[in-house]
C-alpha cells in the first residue's frame, strides 16, 4: 500500500535525516501555532457571538501585547533560521576526499562522468557510505539536479560549475529529477541514482566501457591542444606552472586574489583574458566553443590531478571481487 | 417588489448616463472600477480554464490529455494571466478604484483621465496577451527564466513579454493615482491616523507598484532585446549571466506577492471590525505592519534562488531577512484575532470569507517559514510544496480577500443585495474546495514531485487525484458568486445605504453612490472603526 501511496520520502543520505528533523519540528510548530490561532478564533466566535442586549466592548489595543507577539515569534524565527542555516552550510560544503562525479545536463538528459572514466546517461552509480561530490554544468539552459531521497537539489547552469554533495546511507535505486523547468521534455529529464554496496560498486566500475581515467584523458587533451608547450612543469613556461595549483590562491595581474577552484580553471581555459595571473602576458588563445563540456571536465580533472595531495586524486579500481552483480530494485 | 424599487431609484453613477460611450469614455472612478471588474473576471475565467486543464492532465501519471508542449504552455499562461491580468489588478483596480476616493471623502481620484488610461493600457496588454495565446502561446513559465526564454523557446515570448510590459504601466499608473489621491484628496478631518486600514494597505501597495514595476518592465525589455538582437546580457557564452535575470525578475516579483496580498489584508481589516461591532485592535500596529511589509518585501528576493547558484553568504542573509518580513504578517493575524475578543460577532458572508482568509493565510504564512529555512528550501523548492505555499497565499489569501470584499461592498457597488444563504454556501465551498486542491500538494512536494511536470512517477497519483477533485469543487465555488451577483443586479433586494452598519465614509452616501460620491463634502470628526457610535443593523437577512 505504501509503495503506491507513500506519505514520507525515503531517507537515503546523511542530509536527509537532518532535513527531516527540522521539517518535523516545523510541522509541529506550525500545527501548534495554527491550532492556537484557530482555537482562539473559534472560542471568540462562539463566546462573543451577537446576543441581544450584549454590546461589544471597545478596546483600543495593547502595546504590551503587540510587543509580545512580535518578539516571541521573532525569537522562534531566529531559532529556525540558525537551524536551517547550519544544515545548508553543511550541504554547501563538500567534504575533502569525496569521490567526484562530473555532471553535464542538456535538454533532456543527464550525462555523468566518473573520475575513473566511466560514463553514464540518466543513471548514476555511487558507492554506499562514501562522500560523493558532484560538479555540475549545463550545455544549454538551466536545469536542476534533484534527488528527493537525499534531500539535495542544485541548479545546473550553463557557462559555470555548481557543486553539490551527498553521503548515501542506504543501498537502493532513487529518483533523479530535473527540478528547473527546461522545455518540452522537462518531465522526461529523469533518471536514477543507484546506490551500491562498495563491493558491488567496484564490480560495476570494472564492468568496462571506460577508456582511461578522466585525468588521463585530460592529459591527452592537454598534449593535443598544445597546452603543454606553455604550461610547463618548471618555471620556464610562458604560462603558469599548473602543478599544485588547484585550491590555491592566485595573484592576478589587476591585483585581485582568487582561489583556483573548478570555476576558475574552467574560465581560464574558455576565456583566459578574464583573469590573467600576475607576471604573465594575456597571450593564451580562447577555447570557448572549441572544447565540449565533457572535454572541459577532463581538462579540469587533469589540472586537479596535478596536486600532490590526495584530494580527489583519480585512482582506478583496485580489487575487483567477482560475482557480485548490482541488482535493479524498485525506484524509491 | 424589486421592480417597484427600481422606479423609485434616485440618480446615481450607474443610471446617470447610458450607452456604451458613457462607459468607454468615463472618468468616474466607480465606472472604471466596473470596467476593470468585467475585464479581470474575463481573464480569471481564462486562467481558471487553463488551471482545470492542468489538473485534468495530472489525473494520471502518463501525459495523455494534452501534448507536453501544450501542457508547458498551459501552466505558463495560467501563471501569466492569473498574476498579471487578474491578481495584481484585482483588489486595487476594482475595489481600490471604487473605494479609495469614497473612503477618504473625495469626489474622484486625483487623476481621473490617467485612471481611464490605465484601464486602456490594461486592455491593450490583455489583447496582446490573448493574441499571443491564440497564435501559438508561450511556454517559458510565468518566470521567463533565461537562457531558456531568450535563446531556446520557440514560442511567442516577445509578444507575451511586451503584453506584461504594457500591463505594468497600467499598474504603475494606478499606484501613482492612489498615492497622490491619499496624500492630497482627503476630506477635512480625515487625518492619517483616522484613515481606514484599507487605505493604509493600498498606500503600501501603491508604493510597491511604483518602485517595483519599473524593474520588471526593464527586465522584460532586456529579455525581448536579447531574444531579438542577441545582446548577450544573460548569455554566458557572450559573457552574460543567466542569474542576473533571476535577480532582476524576483526584485519585482517577490514584492509583487505583496501587491496581491496587502490589499486583501486591507479588505479583511475592514470586514472583521464591522462584523464584530468593534474598533480594530491595535490600529497603529496594523497600519505600520502594512508599510513594513512593503519595505521589507524589497529585501528578500533572493530567497527564490537558494539553489540557483548564489553564494553561501548571500543565501544566509536573504534567509534571515525573509524571517523579518514574516513578523509584520504575524502581527496582523494576531490583531485580527484579538479584534474578535469581547466583540458582538455575526457570521455574514463577508465575515466567512474573512475567516477563510485568516485560516488560509496563516497556513500559507507558516509554510513560508519552511521555505525560508535554507536546509528545507533546498529539498522543497521547485516542488509542489512551493506550488501549494504560494497558492495558499495568492489564492487562499488574495482571492479570498477579493471575494470577501466583493460581497462586503457589492450592495454599495450595485445597489442590490445578493442572497445571503447562497453567499455563505459559496464561501464554504470555496474554503473546502481550496483545501482539498492544495493541501495534498504540500505532501506531494515533500515527497519530491517537481513542479511543471507533465508526467510523473505513479506513486504520486493518489494525491494528484485528490487535488484535481478539489479543483472541480473550487470551480463550483467560484462560479456560484458570479451567477448570483448577476442575478442580484436584476432581482436582488434593493440595498440600503449601510446594510452592515459599517463605519467608513463609503457607507454614508447612497447605494449606489452618486457620480461625485457625496452630495455635500464630508467632514470627519471621528476615529476609524467608531463602532461604539454606529447602530448595528437589524439582523441582516436579505435577498433570495
Amino acid at each position: 500500500m505504501f509503495d503506491t501511496f507513500p506519505l514520507w520520502p525515503t531517507r537515503a543520505s546523511t542530509t536527509a535525516g537532518s532535513v527531516d528533523a527540522l521539517f518535523i519540528f516545523l510541522v509541529a510548530l506550525s500545527a501548534l501555532m495554527s491550532l492556537a490561532i484557530f482555537t482562539m478564533i473559534t472560542v471568540f466566535a462562539v463566546r462573543y457571538r451577537r446576543r441581544r442586549g450584549v454590546a461589544s466592548e471597545q478596546i483600543e489595543g495593547s502595546t504590551a501585547l503587540e510587543v509580545t507577539w512580535s518578539v516571541i515569534p521573532l525569537f522562534i524565527f531566529v531559532v529556525i533560521f540558525v537551524w536551517g542555516a547550519v544544515i545548508y552550510f553543511k550541504e554547501r560544503t563538500p567534504p575533502r576526499g569525496a569521490t567526484e562525479v562530473y555532471v553535464v545536463a542538456k535538454q533532456w538528459m543527464w550525462k555523468l562522468q566518473h573520475e575513473e572514466g566511466q560514463r553514464e546517461i540518466n543513471q548514476l552509480h555511487v558507492p554506499l557510505g562514501r562522500d560523493v561530490k558532484l560538479i555540475l554544468t549545463s550545455q544549454d539552459v538551466i536545469h536542476s539536479f534533484y534527488v528527493p531521497a537525499f534531500r539535495i537539489k542544485q541548479d545546473v547552469l550553463p557557462g559555470r560549475y555548481t557543486t553539490a554533495w551527498f553521503h548515501p546511507t542506504r543501498a537502493g535505486t532513487y529518483h533523479l529529477f530535473c527540478a528547473e523547468y527546461c522545455g518540452s521534455q522537462h518531465s522526461g529529464m529523469i533518471g536514477q541514482v543507484v546506490v551500491l554496496e562498495p563491493a558491488q560498486y567496484e564490480n560495476w566500475l570494472s564492468g568496462g566501457g571506460a577508456s582511461g581515467t578522466m585525468a588521463s584523458n585530460g592529459q591527452n587533451m592537454f598534449q593535443q591542444l598544445g597546452c603543454s608547450t606553455c604550461h610547463r612543469f618548471d618555471t620556464q613556461g610562458r604560462g603558469p606552472n599548473l602543478v599544485g595549483l588547484f585550491g590555491k590562491p592566485v595573484q592576478l595581474e589587476d591585483g585581485r586574489v582568487v582561489t583556483a577552484d573548478e570555476n576558475y580553471i574552467r574560465e581560464s581555459i574558455l576565456t583566459p583574458g578574464a583573469k590573467v595571473v600576475s607576471g604573465f602576458k594575456p597571450i593564451m588563445p580562447v577555447f570557448q566553443g572549441l572544447v565540449s563540456e565533457e572535454q572541459l571536465n577532463a581538462l579540469v580533472a587533469y589540472v586537479k590531478s596535478l596536486n600532490p595531495s590526495p584530494s580527489g586524486a583519480a585512482g582506478g579500481p583496485t580489487v575487483v571481487p567477482s560475482g557480485a552483480k548490482p541488482q535493479e530494485t524498485k525506484v524509491q | 417588489m424589486a421592480t417597484a424599487a427600481i422606479t423609485a431609484e434616485r440618480e446615481n453613477y450607474l443610471n446617470q448616463e447610458y450607452g456604451i460611450k458613457s462607459w468607454l469614455l468615463t472618468v468616474d472612478h466607480k465606472r472604471i472600477a466596473l470596467l476593470y471588474l468585467l475585464s479581470i473576471t474575463f481573464f480569471f475565467f481564462i486562467g481558471g480554464f487553463f488551471a482545470l486543464l492542468i489538473r485534468l492532465e495530472l489525473l494520471t501519471p502518463a501525459g495523455d490529455l494534452v501534448q507536453a508542449d501544450t501542457y508547458n504552455k498551459l501552466f505558463s499562461m495560467h501563471g501569466m494571466v492569473m498574476v498579471f491580468f487578474f491578481l495584481i489588478p484585482s483588489i486595487p483596480a476594482v475595489l481600490g478604484n471604487f473605494l479609495v476616493p469614497l473612503m477618504i471623502g473625495a469626489k474622484d481620484l486625483a487623476f481621473p483621465r490617467i485612471n481611464l488610461l490605465s484601464w486602456y493600457l490594461y486592455i491593450i496588454a490583455g489583447i496582446l496577451m490573448l493574441h499571443s495565446m491564440l497564435t501559438g502561446g508561450v511556454d517559458t513559465g510565468w518566470t521567463f527564466y533565461t537562457p531558456f526564454s531568450t535563446a531556446f523557446s520557440n514560442t511567442k515570448v516577445i509578444e507575451a513579454g511586451l503584453a506584461i510590459f504594457i500591463s505594468g504601466f497600467s499598474s504603475i499608473l494606478t499606484g501613482l493615482n492612489f498615492v497622490v489621491t491619499i496624500h492630497r484628496m482627503r476630506a477635512p478631518g480625515m487625518t492619517w491616523d483616522r484613515l481606514p486600514l484599507f487605505i493604509w494597505a493600498h498606500y503600501a501597495t501603491s508604493i510597491i507598484q511604483l518602485l517595483g514595476t519599473p524593474v520588471i518592465a526593464v527586465t522584460l525589455v532586456l529579455v525581448v532585446l536579447e531574444r531579438a538582437l542577441h545582446l548577450g546580457i544573460f548569455d554566458p557564452t557572450r559573457g552574460g549571466d543567466p542569474l542576473l535575470f533571476q535577480h532582476l525578475f524576483w526584485f519585482y516579483s517577490h514584492p509583487a506577492v505583496y501587491i496581491m496580498i496587502l490589499p486583501s489584508m486591507g479588505v479583511v481589516t475592514e470586514i472583521i471590525p464591522c462584523f464584530c461591532r468593534k474598533r480594530i485592535f491595535g490600529y497603529k500596529f496594523v497600519a505600520l505592519s502594512s508599510i513594513s511589509i512593503a519595505v521589507f518585501g524589497f529585501l528578500v528576493w533572493a530567497h527564490h534562488m537558494f539553489v540557483a547558484g548564489i553564494s553561501l553568504y548571500a543565501a544566509l542573509i536573504f534567509s534571515a531577512l525573509s524571517y523579518l518580513v514574516a513578523v509584520p504578517s504575524a502581527i496582523k493575524v494576531f490583531n485580527w484575532t484579538a479584534t474578535m475578543y469581547k466583540g458582538s460577532i455575526t457570521f455574514s458572508t463577508p465575515m466567512l470569507y474573512a475567516f477563510g482568509f485568516v485560516g488560509l493565510f496563516t497556513m500559507g504564512g507558516l509554510t513560508g517559514l519552511f521555505l525560508a529555512a535554507l536546509g528545507i528550501d533546498v529539498h522543497v523548492t521547485d516542488t509542489y510544496f512551493v506550488v501549494a505555499h504560494f497558492h495558499y497565499i495568492m489564492v487562499g489569501g488574495a482571492l479570498m480577500g477579493y471575494l470577501g470584499g466583493m460581497h462586503f461592498w457589492w450592495p454599495k457597488i450595485s445597489g442590490r443585495m445578493y442572497p445571503e444563504s447562497l453567499g455563505r454556501l459559496a464561501a464554504l465551498i470555496v474554503f473546502l474546495g481550496f483545501n482539498l486542491t492544495f493541501f495534498p500538494q504540500f505532501i506531494l512536494g515533500y515527497l519530491g514531485m517537481p513542479r511543471r511536470y507533465w508526467q510523473y512517477p505513479p506513486e504520486f497519483q493518489v494525491l494528484n487525484v485528490l487535488s484535481t477533485a478539489g479543483a472541480t469543487v473550487l470551480a463550483v465555488g467560484y462560479l456560484l458568486p458570479m451567477v448570483y451577483f448577476l442575478w442580484s443586479m436584476r432581482y436582488g433586494k434593493v440595498a440600503p445605504d449601510n446594510p452592515w452598519g459599517a463605519s467608513g465614509l463609503e457607507w454614508m452616501t447612497t447605494s449606489p453612490p452618486p457620480t461625485f460620491n457625496f452630495d455635500k463634502p464630508p467632514v470627519v470628526t471621528w476615529e476609524a472603526y467608531d463602532y461604539e457610535h454606529i447602530p448595528a443593523p437589524q439582523e441582516a437577512r436579505s435577498g433570495g
